[in-house]
């Protein structure tokens, strides 16, 4: 840890955006987030949200309260029909902002209004890449708004390789999944070709707030960490400001998506919104530097 | 024996959360092996011949090929056991789930044909059932839900989107991405992730090996054209499949055309959809220009989705199958024609097939009709759509 680098501020502000004339790729500028929480001591927070939930304005204004609340990265997910690996508090919040009239655009807008600010990595289904264009179309749209990269939960290794290249040559890092049921040798071979950093699924299951972390996760994050040369950051059941920590204690990264996508469906205004998730994520920043 | 193809032409694939690939890969290598095990394929074999009642007749329907001005054979899978051609399916991946030893079996239903078929396998090998199912589809499949529960199936009822067979998919496919090391997956049609449309095929295949067996019997040749209905594609990829390495013979696949296709209250999505992924594969699909899948629809559940096998898309582009579609009001008409024809209540998916054969009388030979299934599950939907009470 480099003293110099710490910006020695409480946790819960964010340091104020570097002004850069010089055009980075989205990997550099996951791994920069990353750096600068491991320097800071802790792993680094990045809460998910839905674009368009439950509204445009909402949604704009969640993402801002991400900003300001202490998130080090942004998972945007992108509003689609059939989201299989999204269990019942994100499906509905999928199925509300289409129902809002969410497209791409509204993603690529909420995108836009931060991605000066923070690194955004868009989580986003397989059929909408291929709807828009295909992977080197999809990666232009994505990188004119800002996003450094992308996670598609239905592209797995053995699916994904023209994908990964085409977001390579436009500087869109494409970010895989390990699962619990991932063998060893598959998830060496994930982590091989990880860009950005390796997303590891904290259980079996869809997405969804869990009462515990579970027992094997540990040795889980730790065999990922020992494959990979990216950062390695856990999702899917975190829903505590203690699990965050628990979790924040073995990885490098903690997701934060269904706690924060049902705080944001409670509230009735975008202001209401703004507050809920930046109550809870003052609390996580605080708890993981703990 | 070959290998199990994972991709069909550019179609297939395995688009699904990376938690299921091991059990893809597991089920992969657990067909391989079984369906070259002479134990498993002899057990097989006793069963489809004595508990399903295979071969199911090819049956020379004397009156409808009077009406059609062509001679026309049924392939009577509404004589299968439970009613529908689904069982061939159900069956055999219940034997390879007690196989790869995970006591728990999920499925999802449309019509209902497919979960009764797998409850029915469940409680001959005494496996957990749970069958998922939604609203729309438990509304006006009644009969089969109460046949699931009787066999000891829970019907787990999806409330999701249009709540009827896309989102009963989805709704399994979570269960098992949640439960994949204890439970195997029954799709009841040939799509999905590979290598499902590859296995959901070779275990359909049996209709059309014995209705090319039973055509050389009767006639001495094979049929000018083989016809099926189309949902996923199970019972048309499976009379199809045997006949494809035989070009003179025309296969034509039967979609619904709902409200008609230029509605967007339709099930075509060889004949009006796009490419994209659903349910794990890259096929042909219902969808928007922004990726999202459309809400499907049919007068007949098992008709009623927004996808379909990729084998079916590949078939397509090289001009082997040919795609045609008829509307709700078509197949409710064939569906009381060939009643009264031939003293045989068709499932109104194969009403499409028949109302098809209808309007297109054949030219040469003969031709072979895939009756996937019987139709008293849709007496009451029929006589609620046609407005006929009983008698009518
Ligand atoms: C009798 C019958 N025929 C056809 C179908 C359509 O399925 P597939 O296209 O897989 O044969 C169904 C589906 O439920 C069915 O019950």
């Amino acid at each position: 840890m480099t003293p110099l680098s710490n910006s020695g501020e409480a946790p819960g502000s964010h340091p104020p955006a570097p002004v850069t004339a010089v055009p980075t790729t989205g990997e550099e500028r996951i791994a920069g987030a990353f750096r600068e929480a491991r320097e800071e001591g802790r792993a680094a927070l990045m809460p998910y949200m839905m674009a368009g939930f439950p509204d445009r304005e909402s949604s704009l204004a969640v993402a801002a309260a991400y900003v300001d609340s202490g998130a080090d990265l942004i998972e945007l997910g992108v509003p689609f029909s059939d989201p299989l690996a999204d269990g019942p508090t994100i499906h509905d919040a999928a199925t509300k902002a289409l129902e809002a009239g969410a497209t791409l655009a509204t993603t690529l807008e909420v995108c836009r209004s931060v991605s000066e600010r923070i690194p955004v990595v868009l989580m986003i289904y397989a059929n909408m890449v291929f709807a828009h264009g295909g992977a080197a179309e999809f990666a232009r749209l994505a990188r004119a708004a800002g996003a450094a990269g992308a996670i598609i939960p239905d592209l797995p290794l053995g699916e994904a390789e023209d994908v990964r290249e085409a977001f390579a040559a436009a500087g869109l890092a494409l970010v895989p999944l390990v699962a619990p049921t991932t063998p060893p040798e598959r998830r060496a071979r994930i982590c091989a070709v990880a860009r950005g950093f390796v997303y590891v699924v904290s259980t079996v299951g869809t997405t969804g707030e869990r009462a515990e972390v579970p027992a094997s996760l540990a040795e889980l994050v730790a065999a990922t960490k020992a494959d990979a040369v990216t950062p390695v950051a856990v999702g899917f059941g975190i829903g505590t400001a203690a699990q965050a920590a628990e979790v924040g204690r073995i990885a490098d990264g903690v997701i934060v998506g269904s706690r924060l996508v049902r705080a944001t469906a409670g509230a009735g205004s975008p202001q209401a919104a703004a507050d809920a998730v930046a109550g809870f994520l003052s609390e996580a920043r605080v708890a993981l530097a703990e | 024996m070959s290998a199990i193809e994972e991709r069909f032409g550019p179609y297939g694939g395995r688009y699904v959360p990376e938690t299921l690939i091991a059990a893809l890969d597991e089920l992969t290598a657990a067909w391989i092996e079984a369906r070259e095990d002479a134990d498993f394929v002899a057990r097989l074999e006793l069963l489809r011949r004595d508990f399903i009642g295979r071969p199911t007749p090819l049956y020379l329907a004397q009156r409808l090929s009077e009406r059609v001005g062509s001679k026309v054979y049924l392939k009577r899978e509404d004589l299968a056991h439970t009613g529908a051609h689904k069982i061939n399916n159900a069956l055999g991946q219940a034997l390879l789930a007690e196989r790869m030893g995970k006591p728990r079996v999920i499925a999802e239903t449309g019509a209902g044909q497919h979960g009764v078929a797998t409850a029915t396998a469940c409680a001959l090998l005494g496996l957990e059932c749970v069958v998922y199912m939604g609203t729309e589809d438990i509304r006006r499949q009644a009969p089969n839900v109460e046949r699931m529960r009787l066999l000891g199936a829970e019907v787990a009822p999806v409330e999701a989107g249009a709540r009827t067979l896309k989102e009963a998919v989805s709704a399994a496919i979570r269960d098992w991405v949640a439960n994949v090391e204890t439970t195997h997956y029954v799709i009841g049609s040939a799509v999905g992730p590979a290598p499902y449309p590859a296995l959901v095929r070779d275990l359909q295949r049996v209709i059309g090996e014995e209705a090319r067996e039973q055509s050389l019997a009767a006639e001495g040749a094979l049929p000018a054209r083989v016809i099926a209905c189309v949902g996923g594609g199970s019972n048309a990829i499976g009379i199809f499949s045997p006949f494809v390495a035989d070009a003179e013979v025309a296969l034509i696949g039967v979609e619904a055309a709902g409200e008609g296709l230029d509605t967007l209250r339709h099930g075509a999505s060889l004949g009006a959809g796009s490419t994209g992924v659903l349910h794990g594969s890259l096929s042909a699909v219902l969808a928007d220009e922004e990726g999202q899948i459309l809400e499907a629809h049919s007068v007949s559940a098992g008709l009623d989705y927004p996808g379909v096998g990729p084998e079916h898309a590949q078939l397509r582009d090289t001009g082997r199958a040919t795609y045609v579609s008829i509307s709700d009001r078509q197949a409710l008409a064939a569906f009381g024609r060939l009643s009264r024809l031939e003293g045989i209540i068709p499932a109104l998916e194969s009403s499409h097939a028949i109302a098809w054969l209808l309007e297109n009388p054949g030219e040469s030979g003969f031709d072979v009709l895939c009756l996937s299934g019987r139709g008293d599950k849709d007496l009451a939907e029929y006589l609620e759509q046609t407005g006929k009470g009983a008698g009518g």
